[in-house]
């Protein structure tokens, strides 16, 4: 703490918190209040309810998947990947800004993400959870694969085949999952704590208790948390990076027109950022909407996130025009047909309709005005939602199904258990994420304390 | 919705004739839906739950699931740990001598087809045939064969086949059939058969016919009648119109320059064609200093595997094509008179009358080394105009030769059927027994076999299948596979093969000598002693003995071929009236063509022939209405549109399939399928085109109409996308590009330098194995294929999975256009896996189930594999192939007797492809092993190579210097595909070669 700064009088960041927020106690009880609740309202039954009847769409999926074969989806000769794949991909990417936000925003120190960050971290913990449906299931005998793409010593000496990414991305995404499981799990500690001690049930002061593992807020306590906490984040940091981009090379190491391209890494990252923020978005606007966050959840995240959106959506547009441009600075005859076959081929509106949500919607966000308008903002990023989906469906499907010989071109459409397998997962996070705010503070209590003028580190 | 259906399926041809005009890299193109690039994304959209749903309802399967469950639990204890079939039906009883457990025996025996038998080597593990393979010594195999040969050894294990005698449906006895024939047969011997009539196909048969002249000579009054719905009544009777008696020609390709096919797809279909492609390809190899090419010119209604090598190709109505026969035959000297009124003659097409000149002048300068060749599906007066015309170019001795008729009875099939309904209708009929064939499905539609077959008091059929004739029939008489009974037949030059069984029969079935031996007082005979006895008889006076070992060692009595004969031509050539008379403006002609793989029908049955692709229309589980491109733009038509075709009073729905390549003027239709009691795996696959087909339109019927409706119909096509995209995966050059610049081939790709790579390279120890694909030799018959999938035990997967593009082939065969939509060039592809030296699949896979191995190939490990499917997203010649459900059939007891144990049988979920049939290469090599040597070369055949009847797929050690393979990989047509991509295939290809006559111009 410089002596400057200990003489500028403070100003409370307004735009950070909102106006009804102006003690630990209030805070304490708004937040701890939707989880402490006696009454829990009919919207969170609803919710839950929906979510978990989808759930059991995606468990009738798996089970007839593994009962029939997978044969069941639209799979074919050409287009060996589907569905399952472009889910991953999907979820994945959307298990980016939570760890983006609370390891990197932690490491710039941008304090706005606080009231967010735990409903993020929340959410990519349970999209990577869906995400991990689909490696497992997508295979023709998921019984075998769950053990043998694992490096485990056995008599045999039979090791996975390390040169293939499939094999980079089993570990990529455990790590990741434990790293975000780990970080959250950290982060909630002083929550537990508050929880365990407002709680006056005796199960739940039990459950809590135990969560937080003997927290009692001791100045080393705190100094031990502020330790894991930046360990973690400078873990988790080039996790974020490193997730996507190993993801990306289950396509770029393929020597496939479409998938075999330099410009992955990165316009994956950017690209799973995006989507990330977007599904942050539309989880928090009903949210504050229907608990009343707005004080927690202000204008100026809506801004910020918004910002975000349309910087990594700009990145991503950069990738698409790269693509194209580098098949036709190859003059590559099959990566000149690839893109005009994704641009006027049988698949064409849905490269047309994702640039229509990846591109040209999320322009809107230039404009201020709508950047704080949570109606805008939440339509803008369900179009981002749908986009990403479409990028993933692009760069799979069209990839493959018009390859290099063209006897063996052929169309790929989604079949019934596709849609119900992919439906279900969406289903099962709902479900989950209903489950995390009826037991967990969806927002920091410890963290959006610091930022009234009292908590707030004079520095 | 039904309109908005179809607009969707519709392809614009309008479209795709401006868009080929428009294109100019683009040379070669595949399907008319890519052309018009619209039908597939509206698809899409409008069906974003497609296909599988339907499996979660089908009761069907639920109810298999709880009945294979109960009955594993059942029989859990019964099989304890041996799936081997049980005792019952392990073939020998006295197990032969010379088996060795896991060793393979080869027995020489024929495949009769139309009364004429081809000589195979059925392969026998333990006493079962598993696989069937061209016999190298019969002239009519050369140890080729064609892909219904390849298939046949399915029909015997097919679990549909007859297994019991039935009566009135029935199940009873042969003993109890035999009691109830003894009685009518009493009632015939009082009126000397009057009222006994045997129904026969095609007999060449030398003991079957001595066994029905004895039945004759026992009852005078009876007749034999011959009838096949393929028959060759045309060729017997323009032999009648050009020499005024019956002869057999047979060709000698291997002798001919300069060849004119009038509809004849001598090397596919037709008695010795498997012999005749052998010759034929021989004459266009262009390789080992022979810089020759025979010149190839084609006339035909549809699009034939041998047309698709011919040098000059035209599509011609029947019609068209008697008019160019007249045409040509009288412009060579040929006095040829049409009795009655002279016919008002119209001008042939364009092109057909600017390849006279040229062609006649050809035909000229190749006296005596030229062939003309008429379709079996052409008139008389073709048959007769083509005699005459080998007579006049002085081929007679050289390229085609006459003897007597193979059959033992040439009677014209029509005219015999149509005496029996005579009969039958006029109730004098009382005893009617079929042997074999199913005339009450194909018989021509006026003659109303069905009604009169009622009239008669007692019917037998005897038949593999319980097929639409054995259900109208008192008894049924399940017939003997060729595999299990003892018989003879001649080949296409009369030579007589021996028919010997490998398996006892596998149910209480008989075979048609058993039968007559019942007939004529003969009960209980086998059928091995009525063939032997017969030949003994034929060779009396020498050690018989030995005469027969000797037959059945070899599958045939050497020596029995018909010897040549001199035959008289008629001056003036009589034809019939009407002959050249050329359609109305407009007029419509409907063209019958057997279907290529399931015949007449009878392998409707037949899953590996329903799910191998057509060989031009790449059409699978269904029969379509080809049509031309032009006359589909005319009509307004569209692939799988539904269309109501109406010749004279009888109505069929078809689907349409536009064909590039057809003629103009004619639609053609296949019959054999819509079968209606077939089996489980030929029920509801495509329509029954026989109700148009009558005694007056037998091959082609004029004044065709055709109304459109709003429906349609899928169509399992495998290959229906796409152009070439200017791609040079297919090289070709004419012979004199060839001749002015040998490494034409080579200058149509790139390929990068061998050390372009990251990893290591491989280390070789010993062979090398690697295959070349000659493509100016591959007719695209689909034999490779068919024989691949019974070497290899490749599932099928049916019509649901083919449309969803799921089908298992290791060999695919792609097929491409070249040129003008409406006259294009058809140009093949065989693609098996390529193994890449430096193999996109193999770094891809997570858990290394396909490594490399140390003789180059690319090993797929089944137990290993967890079905990611990367390998194959991964493979750029897409020849991998998932069991994306349980394609094997595992329960069918029957079918498990015929794969090959030396090959896995794959489970769901797993990866399988070509493997260079690994498991012949590990034959040999431990052979060699023991004897101490290395393998030789032409020691190991793939199977694909092995049935190829043009020897077009050559596999060998690329480590022997002086291999066939090594030789042929220095070729300068040899080339790779897609070798930019720095795959180093160990697949090559022999860039095709078309020997144009320069005076024609094509387009």
């Amino acid at each position: 703490m410089s002596e400057a700064a200990r003489k500028t009088p403070y100003q409370p960041p307004t735009e950070e918190l909102g106006p009804g927020q102006s003690s630990y106690e209030s805070m304490t009880d708004k937040i701890s209040s939707i989880v402490l609740t006696t009454r829990t309202p009919l919207s969170w039954f609803f919710g839950f309810a929906v979510g978990f009847l989808v759930l059991h769409g995606f468990l009738a999926g798996v089970g007839y998947l593994l009962y029939e074969g997978t044969g069941i989806w639209g799979l074919n000769n050409p287009v060996g990947w589907g569905f399952a794949i472009i889910n991953f991909v999907w979820w994945i990417g959307i298990g980016h800004a939570g760890t983006l936000i609370s390891a990197i925003l932690l490491l710039f120190r941008q304090k706005w993400r606080t009231s967010i960050n735990r409903a993020a971290e929340a959410m990519t913990i349970f999209a990577v959870l869906c995400a991990a449906q689909f490696p497992l299931i997508h295979t023709g005998r998921p019984w075998l694969a769950a053990y043998w793409l694992l490096p485990y010593p056995n008599s045999m000496g039979i090791w996975p085949q390390f040169r293939s990414p499939l094999i980079w991305d089993v570990f990529a995404v455990s790590t990741y999952l434990t790293v975000s499981l780990l970080f959250w799990y950290v982060g909630l500690i002083p929550d537990l704590a508050s929880f365990r001690d407002r709680a006056k049930n005796r199960i739940a002061q039990l459950a809590y208790g135990f969560a937080a593992l003997g927290w009692r807020g001791s100045a080393i306590h705190w100094e031990r948390y502020e330790m894991a906490s930046l360990l973690l984040a400078g873990l988790s940091t080039p996790l974020v990076l490193s997730v996507h981009t190993i993801v990306s090379f289950d396509f770029s190491i393929g020597i496939i027109p479409g998938w075999h391209a330099t410009i992955f890494p990165p316009y994956f990252v950017a690209g799973a950022i995006y989507a990330g923020f977007a599904m942050v978005l539309t989880l928090m606007i009903p949210l504050r909407r229907l608990y009343g966050l707005d004080d927690f959840i202000t204008q100026r995240h809506l801004n910020n996130m918004a910002k975000i959106m349309l910087t990594s959506g700009l990145i991503v547009g950069y990738g698409y025009l790269m693509e194209k441009i580098m098949a036709w600075y190859s003059a590559n005859p099959y990566e000149m047909f690839m893109m005009d076959n994704r641009m006027g081929g049988p698949y064409g509106s849905y490269y047309w309709a994702l640039i229509l949500c990846n591109i040209v919607v999320p322009q809107l966000l230039w404009i201020k005005k709508l950047r704080i308008n949570p109606l805008v903002l939440f339509v803008v990023a369900m179009f981002i939602n749908v986009g990403m989906w479409l990028e993933r469906f692009i760069i799979v499907v069209t990839s493959l199904h018009r390859d290099f010989m063209p006897s063996s071109w052929d169309m790929y459409h989604g079949s019934f258990w596709d849609w119900v397998t992919y439906i279900g997962t969406i289903g099962m996070f709902i479900a989950l994420f209903f489950m995390f705010i009826r037991g967990l503070p969806m927002i920091s209590i410890h963290e959006v304390r610091t930022l009234l003028p009292i908590g707030r580190k004079k520095d | 919705m039904m309109e908005e259906q179809l607009t969707r399926k519709q392809l614009e041809l309008s479209e795709v004739r401006s868009l080929l005009a428009e294109s100019e890299g683009v040379e070669y193109w595949r399907s008319l839906d890519e052309l018009a690039q619209t039908e597939e994304f509206e698809a899409l959209v409008q069906r974003e739950f497609p296909e599988q749903a339907s499996e979660l309802v089908d009761p069907v399967s639920r109810r298999n699931f709880l009945k294979l469950m109960g009955a594993s639990l059942a029989f859990s204890g019964l099989t304890a740990c041996t799936i081997q079939p049980s005792e019952k039906i392990v073939p020998h009883v006295r197990a032969p001598e010379e088996i060795v457990p896991g060793k393979p025996l080869f027995y020489a025996t024929g495949i009769p087809l139309g009364g004429i038998a081809t000589g195979i080597l059925a392969e026998s593990h333990m006493g079962r045939p598993t696989k069937i393979e061209g016999n190298p010594q019969h002239p009519g195999s050369l140890g080729a064969t064609h892909a219904i040969t390849q298939a046949s050894v399915l029909d015997l294990y097919d679990p549909d086949r007859a297994q019991t005698v039935l009566n009135a449906g029935q199940i009873s006895t042969w003993d109890l059939f035999l009691q109830k024939l003894a009685t009518a047969l009493g009632v015939q011997q009082l009126q000397k058969g009057a009222g006994l009539r045997v129904l026969t196909g095609n007999v060449t048969s030398p003991s079957l016919a001595s066994q029905l002249s004895a039945l004759l000579r026992e009852f005078p009054q009876a007749r034999w009648h011959q009838y096949e719905a393929a028959n060759r009544d045309s060729v017997r009777a323009g032999a009648a119109l050009a020499f005024g008696e019956s002869v057999n020609a047979y060709y000698d390709f291997s002798q001919a320059q300069v060849i004119l096919s009038l509809d004849a797809d001598f090397a596919h279909s037709g008695p010795g064609n498997v012999r005749y492609a052998r010759d034929f390809a021989a004459g266009r190899r262009v390789r080992d200093g022979q810089q020759k090419m025979n010149r190839l010119y084609t006339v035909e209604t549809t699009p034939s595997p041998t047309g698709s090598l011919a040098d000059h190709r035209l599509g011609l109505a029947s019609r068209e094509i008697e008019a160019f026969a007249l045409e040509l035959a009288s412009r060579l000297g040929v006095d040829a008179q049409i009795s009655g009124a002279a016919a008002e003659t119209a001008d042939l097409p364009k092109k057909a009358a600017a390849w006279l000149t040229p062609l006649i002048g050809d035909l000229q300068r190749h006296r005596g080394s030229s062939l003309v060749v008429a379709g079996d599906q052409q008139s008389p007066a073709v048959h007769a105009l083509a005699h005459a015309l080998n007579q006049a170019l002085g081929n007679v001795g050289k390229t085609v030769h006459y003897t007597d008729p193979l059959e033992a009875d040439p009677t014209d099939h029509l005219q015999s059927l149509r005496d029996l309904v005579v009969d039958m209708n006029a109730g004098s009929v009382e005893l009617l027994v079929i042997l074999g064939g199913n005339p009450v499905f194909d018989a021509p539609s006026d003659f109303d076999f069905e009604g009169a077959l009622d009239k008669v008091d007692f019917r037998v059929h005897l038949s593999l299948h319980g097929n639409e004739t054995s259900r109208l029939c008192h008894w049924h008489v399940p017939e003997s596979h060729f595999l299990e009974s003892w018989g003879d037949a001649r080949g296409y030059d009369g030579l007589v093969t021996i028919l010997q069984p490998l398996v006892e029969p596998l149910y209480r079935s008989r075979s048609a000598h058993d039968l007559l031996a019942a007939m004529t007082g003969q009960t209980g005979k086998a059928a091995y002693d009525i063939v032997r006895e017969y030949w003994k008889k034929q060779f009396s006076g020498v050690d018989f003995g030995n005469v027969w070992q000797q037959a059945l060692h070899d599958g045939f009595i050497s020596d029995t071929a018909l010897p040549s004969r001199s035959v008289s031509l008629k001056s003036p050539l009589i034809l019939p009236p009407g002959t050249g008379v050329q359609p109305e403006e407009g007029e419509l002609e409907l063209s019958f063509r057997p279907d290529p793989l399931i015949w007449d029908g009878r392998f409707a049955n037949n899953g590996w022939l329903q799910e191998t692709p057509r060989p031009v229309t790449k059409l699978t589980w269904d029969n379509a209405a080809l049509v031309s491109p032009a006359a589909a733009t005319r009509l307004g038509l569209k692939n799988e549109q539904i269309v109501e075709l109406r010749l004279e009073e009888s109505v069929v729905r078809a689907p349409v399939w536009v064909l590039p390549g057809q003629a103009d003027n004619a639609i053609t239709v296949h019959f054999g399928y819509g079968r209606t009691q077939v089996g489980r795996v030929g029920q509801g696959a495509g329509f029954d085109p026989f109700p148009l087909r009558t005694s007056r339109s037998m091959w082609s019927g004029r004044g065709l109409q055709l109304t459109k409706t709003y429906e349609s119909h899928p169509l399992a096509c495998t290959q229906d996308h796409h152009s070439m995209e200017g791609r040079p995966l297919v090289r070709q050059a004419t012979l004199d590009e060839f001749l002015e610049k040998p490494d034409f081939a080579h200058h149509m790709g790139h390929d990068p330098p061998e050390d372009l790579t990251l990893y290591d390279k491989h280390d070789y120890d010993g062979h090398a194995w690697g295959m070349a694909i000659d493509l100016n030799t591959c007719l695209g018959c689909n034999s490779c294929a068919v024989a691949c999938q019974s070497e290899n035990n490749i599932p099928i997967v049916g019509k649901e999975q083919v449309l969803n593009g799921r089908e298992m082939a290791w060999i695919r065969i792609d097929r491409y256009y070249k040129g003008e939509l409406d006259d294009p060039e058809i140009v093949h592809q065989p693609v098996p896996c390529m193994h890449c030296e430096n193999a996109p699949c193999e770094l891809v896979c997570p858990v290394a189930a396909t490594v490399h191995s140390k003789e180059g190939l690319n090993d797929m490990v089944y137990n290993r594999c967890v079905g990611t499917r990367y390998c194959a997203n991964n493979c750029p010649y897409k020849v991998r192939r998932f069991n994306f459900l349980q394609y094997a059939d595992r329960d069918s007891e029957s079918l498990k007797m015929q794969r090959n144990p030396d090959v896995t049988v794959r489970s769901r979920g797993v990866m399988e492809k070509c493997t260079y049939c690994v498991q012949r290469i590990n034959s040999a090599r431990i052979e060699a092993k023991k004897a101490g040597r290395s393998v030789t070369d032409g020691e190991i055949t793939t199977a694909c190579q092995q049935a190829c009847p043009t020897e077009a797929i050559v596999f060998g050690d690329l480590s022997d210097p002086d291999s066939q393979i090594s030789r042929l990989k220095g070729s300068p047509l040899n080339y790779g595909i897609l070798t930019e991509l720095n795959t180093r295939p160990r697949t090559t290809y022999l860039a095709g070669l078309k020997n144009s006559n320069p005076e024609i111009v094509e387009g």
